[in-house]
């Protein structure tokens, strides 16, 4: 039975809190389990290191992603080379996978639009801020490489507040219907902001939504990478290639939980008790990974304390050369509006430049 | 004498909110984290606590679910006060809000008619992300049937706020969030309304009349206080309600001074500006002097913010854009 035929009320898990074995780990080779294991580490040291740099005033508002490395990083490194990914605003985890390097991220959190152009080749679309959106965009995405002969699959990642927006029903019927190569991927972290799980929807579960729009949904421990990796590996292989009574889609609701604020801005202790956050903190991704690959023998004190130093040491390199990044120069407002600059949009520039030329940059900015 | 409280916009905000809350059990509030969090930028602070989550309702996660729902509440007699937590998230419940918020009196006939008024914080400056700093007045404006009010001091925030709920027709409410802690005004403890439609002249001068709105009012008086020490005078006119226009003190405005430039965020092409523009076209040519100047948000896509300072208009555009208008011939 495959994995994606389990029901929705379940939840499909490979190692339970202490690392321990509780279903069939993945075949991954030593090299691929280390590989995890620091890429989540380096998302978890990225976040803090984000975070503090909002605190200092080096960076705008930031949603940190602490908690949610295991379904990030376990469901994007299921993908194949020329697979893609569509995420909303929190996946800096996953992008990483994909190869977005971490000086872009942190360039589109300090308000750079650069940061928000992916390099040539790395398959991630563009940051997607209202919630939802970007969802219909991975069904419609999938689509046109399913008509232009391609086998390319797309993993749409979004949270559970999504699943009350209409964008998020007509992605997932439309992939229903057209039977696209479409994986979406909801980060169930229990909250919308400050709204409860419980207040998005009266269903049993997320997961169970697919089922009305023809197509499977399974439940998976989002703070056990191996059993995302998993379950995520067994829906993008169905999307490639079904068997003939399949559909192409699947929707996974990976159970997990933001360990920070839903972002800089926000002060959680309004909201929910520390007594919660410590439950789901036993549950942290990373040291159980950590935990079951040192029974395995694939990493000692000495492999971790090399991981955690070259971790420190790339973060703090993408940190310094996003940093050397200099203010834009105003035009480049201009220069991606349209494929050629319209004469009015000339004028308007014209027009700024020569006001800023007369008073200066100091009239313009603030800090 | 009446008891004033020394309050930012924001409180103010929720200081209208709470007054009519406790007068009319009608008045509801409902959106995106306004209950147990009282709201993003804590304009709902409090009313949880106080009116219960039957009255101060946290809901699912759409806009259009929050704007249609309220829209069959308010068909029942209800006032509800839906918040969108930004203005660049309204567009889920864009069809809500134009095809039927300001469709229902017309499309029954007045048989329905909607009081309710739909609150978000918009604009531009607060180094937020995408979508968290546009200004689309114009969208609201441009649609019969609804009213458009955009407060820029406390005192006119609750008054305004007051006068929307009251209101038997349905008012889109803009915040201007810059602006939400930027200062301090005396707002009275007790209920009282500041009409909608009205504009408000915040200083007086004989060379230009200088329209604007929202958090732009700052930049447009700071730039007039330093045009002054030149000895050009500006008349700064708020216009505080965008739709329906006050063109009575447009026009008064322009007829005192002959000349006039309109200050906005928005962007230009299509902007109100153009709007106003027209108004002293068709009613005051006679009197005009001096091409209108606008001075504006650019015609591009709101930049992250990086950029933004550029993007908004400053008090340095306004000073030049004041000294073209006044300069010209
Ligand atoms: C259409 C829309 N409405 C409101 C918002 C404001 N907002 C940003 S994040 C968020 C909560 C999202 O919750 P969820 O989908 O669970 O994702 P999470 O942030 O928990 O990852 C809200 C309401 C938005 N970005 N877009
Ligand atoms: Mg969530």
């Amino acid at each position: 039975m495959s994995v994606l035929e389990t029901d929705p009320e379940d939840m499909i898990r490979v190692i339970d809190e202490d690392g321990e074995v509780v279903g069939d780990v993945p075949d991954l080779s030593e090299e691929e389990f280390v590989a995890m294991y620091r890429y989540m580490k380096l998302a978890r040291h990225f976040d803090e290191r984000a975070v503090s740099l909002q605190r200092q005033g080096r960076m705008g508002t930031y949603p940190p992603l602490s908690g949610q490395e295991g379904a990030q990083i376990g469901s994007a490194l299921a993908l194949a080379e020329n697979d893609w990914i569509v995420p909303s605003y929190r996946e800096h985890g996953a992008a990483l996978v994909r190869g977005v390097p971490l000086k872009q991220t942190l360039l589109y959190w300090m308000g750079h639009e650069d940061g928000n152009r992916m390099p040539e080749g790395v398959n991630v679309f563009p940051v997607a801020v209202p919630i939802a959106s970007q969802i219909p965009h991975a069904t419609g995405a999938a689509w046109a490489r399913k008509l232009q002969g391609d086998d390319d699959v797309f993993l749409c990642y979004f949270g559970d507040g999504a699943t009350s927006e209409g964008d998020f029903h007509e992605g997932l019927n439309f992939a229903g219907v057209f039977d696209t190569p479409t994986v979406f991927f909801c980060n169930n972290n229990q909250w919308a902001i400050s709204v409860p799980r419980e207040r998005q929807t009266a269903s049993a579960t997320l997961a169970q939504k697919a089922d009305a729009y023809g197509f499977e949904g399974v439940r998976v421990d989002g703070m056990d990478p191996l059993a995302v990796y998993k379950a995520t590996t067994a829906a993008v292989e169905k999307a490639r290639d079904p068997d003939e009574d399949q559909l192409r889609p699947t929707m996974i609701e990976a159970v997990q939980y933001r360990f920070g604020a839903h972002t800089t801005a926000d002060d959680p202790t309004v909201y929910r008790d520390e007594d919660e956050v410590e439950k789901w903190k036993a549950k942290d991704p990373i040291p159980r990974l950590e935990n079951y690959l040192r029974a395995e023998e694939i990493l000692n004190d000495e492999r971790v304390a090399e991981i955690e130093a070259s971790v420190k040491e790339e973060v703090a390199g993408a940190i310094d050369e996003a940093e050397s990044v200099p203010r834009p120069e105003p035009r480049e407002m201009f220069e991606h509006a349209y494929a050629e600059l319209p004469p009015e949009l000339e004028r308007q520039y014209e027009e700024f430049a020569a006001v800023r030329e007369e008073y200066g940059d100091d009239a313009f900015l603030e800090d | 004498m009446t008891e004033t409280q020394n309050l930012t916009l924001v409180q103010a905000v929720r200081d209208g909110l709470f007054t009519e809350m406790s007068a009319d059990e009608d008045v509801v509030v409902l959106g995106e984290d306004v209950g147990k969090n009282g709201g993003v930028f804590r304009a709902t602070e409090g009313l949880y606590d106080e009116f219960g989550g039957d009255r101060v309702i946290d809901t699912p996660l759409a806009e259009s679910g929050i704007i249609g729902a309220a829209v069959g509440m308010a068909a029942m007699g209800m006032r509800p006060v839906p918040e969108c937590q930004f203005s660049g998230f309204m567009y889920p419940g864009f069809d809500q809000i134009v095809s039927h918020m300001s469709r229902f009196r017309t499309r029954s006939r007045s048989r329905f008619t909607l009081p309710m008024t739909l609150r978000a914080p918009y604009g531009g400056g607060i180094r937020a992300p995408e979508h968290h700093s546009e200004s689309k007045e114009a969208f609201y404006a441009h649609e019969a049937g609804l009213k458009v009010a955009i407060p820029s001091t406390p005192y006119d925030a609750k008054g305004m706020l007051i006068s929307a709920i009251r209101d038997p027709d349905p008012v889109v409410f803009l915040e201007p969030k810059l602006i939400y802690r930027a200062f301090r005004g005396e707002v009275p403890e007790e209920d009282y309304e500041v009409p909608l439609g009205e504009a408000i002249t915040r200083r007086e001068g004989d060379d230009i009349a200088v329209f604007t709105w929202g958090a732009m009012t700052r930049p447009t008086m700071e730039a007039a206080e330093s045009l002054a020490e030149e000895g050009i005078e500006c008349e700064v006119v708020d216009l505080r309600t965008v739709s329906p226009l006050d063109r009575e003190a447009i026009v008064e405005a322009f007829e005192k001074t002959g000349r006039a430039a309109v200050v906005h965020e928005a962007p230009k092409s299509g902007g109100l500006g153009a709007e106003i523009t027209a108004t002293i076209q068709e009613e005051a040519l006679l009197y005009q002097e001096a091409p209108v100047k606008r001075i504006t948000g650019f015609d591009v896509p709101f930049p992250l913010y990086a950029l933004e300072d550029y993007y908004l208009p400053s008090a340095a555009r306004v000073e030049a854009g004041v000294k073209e208008a006044v300069n010209f011939p």
